[in-house]
């Protein structure tokens, strides 16, 4: 097991270094204006320039100056490890930025994924059991309803209804958790709900027909012919075959989330990840764009590890292959 | 069908079964006024081709048909009650204790996610509140039972470490945990290797002496229950051919639909060729065909055939055969079929 994770992780660091390339030769390629112009601030002299160019490496081919930011981001730079350099936009360390934007968007897919993986699952399982009653036609018009509604949309209706007319939760922007826990929760809990809606509305689906799919397997059967009772027919013997693909679903899901959930995080005016992903490729920031891909990438590469592992945890098939 | 007391008495007695599921195109008609019973030290062989409702009949007898979808008429009685008037929690409740039942397919019907010892342990629970440890040990002693080798390590290792054999082991394992006075086997040679076969059916017929319980074989093979069935059931589309003790249905078969069963089966003495199918295939049980379900593919139909259906003859032996052929005229045809059957061989 543990060369297994070793050997993952080595994978999984090749992978990061591909996604860094990738997006490199994206960015170098495209005609981007001279970051250094930017860099420089207003009117700046010549010499300046040419310093900053020097700086940045900018004035060497492409593949040196990959070389100087793949070895600053594996051995560090003067801010510390990985090294990431500085954003083109206020000289900010891009680690720094990233440290600031990251807890945001962290809080924000924390709650939201144990909100739509608790409610969703559990909408399923209920919509699966009550097959064809009013209940599952309810739940899956629901989940119907969850899937279609935009999150711009059902983000500002929330807004609306329970922020300014309600008074009932706090409105867009965030607060720290050591700060103010209590602001921190009554601002999240609006963006966390209309995230997981979309979300548990696809787990409920999704559960549903697994479990539905394995209710119909011979071993439900033998199941109830040694005379167990339905709830544990039910959630011992279906659920638990029927949660191996939905695990698989929920670390992709989290893990594209940390550098995607940008509607949310703008709708609710959190400043995350996914925000600062935006901004910067908007302004052409290509140290920031680097920064976040590589959060994202990591994001992707270490859930897929954690599923993997869940996975032997969960089936005794894979353990032993 | 006696129901006096002693060693035989009946355990089992199902009276008059019609099985009905309703479907988009139409009713199928999977069981149809079918009756037979079961006493204890019986081995009941129900045999018929796929889809001759020899299944559905005994999934009704445990109660594994979704009552939503199949309309089931008659009476299962067992010890007395009848099964189809029980509620689900007093089924449940017999559901694996009293009547016990394996399954076609070893390779699915065990959960692939617990450890054999912990599915065996959760049948001992499931009747009876004892520790975690003392049903393991139960479930320990029950693979010993049916003959798996190092029972006490293999009961933690989890279904996919065990042959088809083996499994069927522990399914025949599970289905002994409290004894029960009925064990129903649905097909439980089919997924397994021929050297295999026989070892389960012998396994079963130990278990039927030593458990003291009546079993109901259930094969399209008539093969399978020669060796040990007591009584065989011959049924077609839905309904009972041909019913009598073993002895007399394999030596004085009465219904042209058994002689080709009997035909169709493979023996070290017959050679391939001289296997004779039976022509046709059977009929669609939306729309059943009038009078004798089998006289379409039958050579010897005649009038009556197709008009009423025919009931159940009471032959000599305790047979019962569904054929309007008069039994001289039956006995006719059959040594006939005999005869030329031994001149191809000899």
């Amino acid at each position: 097991m543990l060369i297994y994770i070793a050997r993952r992780l080595i994978w999984t660091v090749v992978v990061i270094f591909a996604v860094v390339l990738i997006t490199f030769v994206v960015f170098f390629k495209l005609p981007a204006g001279d970051p250094a112009l930017r860099f420089a601030g207003r009117s700046p002299t010549t010499a300046e320039l040419k310093l900053i160019r020097h700086r940045l490496h900018i004035d060497k081919p492409f593949y040196i100056e990959f070389g100087y930011f793949t070895k600053s981001f594996f051995l560090g730079d003067s801010n510390g490890w990985p090294g990431l350099g500085y954003s083109y936009e206020g000289d900010v360390p891009v680690i720094q930025e990233i440290e600031q934007r990251a807890p945001r968007t962290l809080c924000l897919i924390g709650g939201a994924a144990v909100i739509w993986l608790v409610f969703g699952v559990a909408i399923g399982v209920l919509s699966a059991v009550k097959r064809r009653t009013l209940i599952d036609r309810f739940a899956m018009g629901f989940a119907l309803f969850g899937i279609s509604a935009p999150v711009f949309w059902l983000g500002l209706m929330g807004l609306y209804i329970f922020w300014k007319t309600l008074h009932w939760t706090g409105g867009s922007g965030y607060v720290a958790f050591t700060q103010n826990p209590a602001a921190w929760f009554s601002h999240l809990i609006l963006p966390w709900i209309v995230l997981a809606l979309l979300y548990m509305a696809v787990y409920a689906r999704l559960t549903r027909g697994n479990l539905l799919e394995t209710l119909g397997e011979d071993y439900i059967r033998t199941a109830r012919a040694k005379g167990l009772s339905e709830r544990r027919v039910i959630f011992r013997h279906g659920l638990r075959a029927s949660l191996t693909p939905i695990v698989t679903i929920f670390g992709l899901d989290v893990a594209l989330l940390v550098g995607g959930a940008v509607i949310t995080e703008s709708v609710f005016n959190l400043q995350g990840l996914g925000w600062l992903a935006i901004n910067s490729v908007f302004t052409q920031d290509l140290p920031t764009v680097l920064g976040v891909v590589l959060v994202g990438a990591a994001a992707v590469a270490i859930m897929n590890l954690l599923v993997d592992i869940a996975y032997a945890f969960l089936d005794p098939r894979v353990r032993y292959s | 069908m006696s129901s006096g007391g002693g060693s035989a008495a009946t355990l089992l007695e199902v009276r008059d079964l019609s099985v009905r599921f309703r479907t988009r195109d139409g009713t199928v008609q999977a069981v149809s006024n079918l009756s037979y019973s079961l006493r204890r030290g019986d081995t009941l062989g129900i045999v018929g081709e796929s889809g001759s409702g020899k299944s559905v009949s005994n999934l009704a007898t445990m109660g594994l048909l979704n009552r939503a979808y199949a309309q089931i008429s008659g009476e299962i009685l067992f010890e007395g009650t009848d099964l189809l008037g029980l509620r689900p929690e007093q089924m449940r409740r017999i559901r694996g204790k009293d009547i016990g039942m394996i399954f076609q397919d070893p390779f699915a019907s065990l959960h692939p996610m617990y450890r054999v010892g912990k599915q065996l342990a959760e049948a001992v629970q499931a009747h009876e509140d004892v520790s975690r440890d003392a049903a393991w040990r139960r479930g320990v002693e029950l693979l010993e039972a049916v003959g798996i080798p190092n029972a006490r390590a293999r009961a933690r290792d989890y279904p996919h470490q065990f042959s088809g054999g083996m499994r069927q082991r522990v399914m025949i394992a599970m289905a002994l945990v409290h004894n029960p006075a009925v064990l129903i086997a649905d097909e439980p040679t089919t997924a397994l290797d021929v050297t295999v076969q026989a070892q389960i059916l012998e396994l079963i017929d130990k278990v039927k002496r030593e458990f003291d319980c009546g079993v109901i074989l259930i094969t399209h093979d008539l093969g399978v229950v020669a060796e040990t069935a007591t009584h065989v059931l011959v049924m077609y589309a839905g309904r009972a051919m041909e019913h009598g003790p073993a002895n007399e249905i394999f030596n004085a078969a009465q219904h042209p639909y058994t002689w080709g069963l009997l035909e169709s089966m493979p023996t070290i003495e017959k050679r391939l060729e001289t296997l004779i199918p039976i022509e046709g295939s059977p009929p669609s049980l939306l729309h059943p065909p009038p009078g004798c379900p089998f006289h379409p593919r039958c050579k010897y139909r005649f009038e009556p055939c197709d008009g009423e259906r025919p009931p159940l003859f009471q032959m000599q032996g305790g047979h019962l055969d569904a054929c309007y052929l008069s039994p001289e005229r039956k006995r006719e045809l059959w040594t006939k079929r005999i005869g030329a059957e031994l001149g191809v061989t000899g």
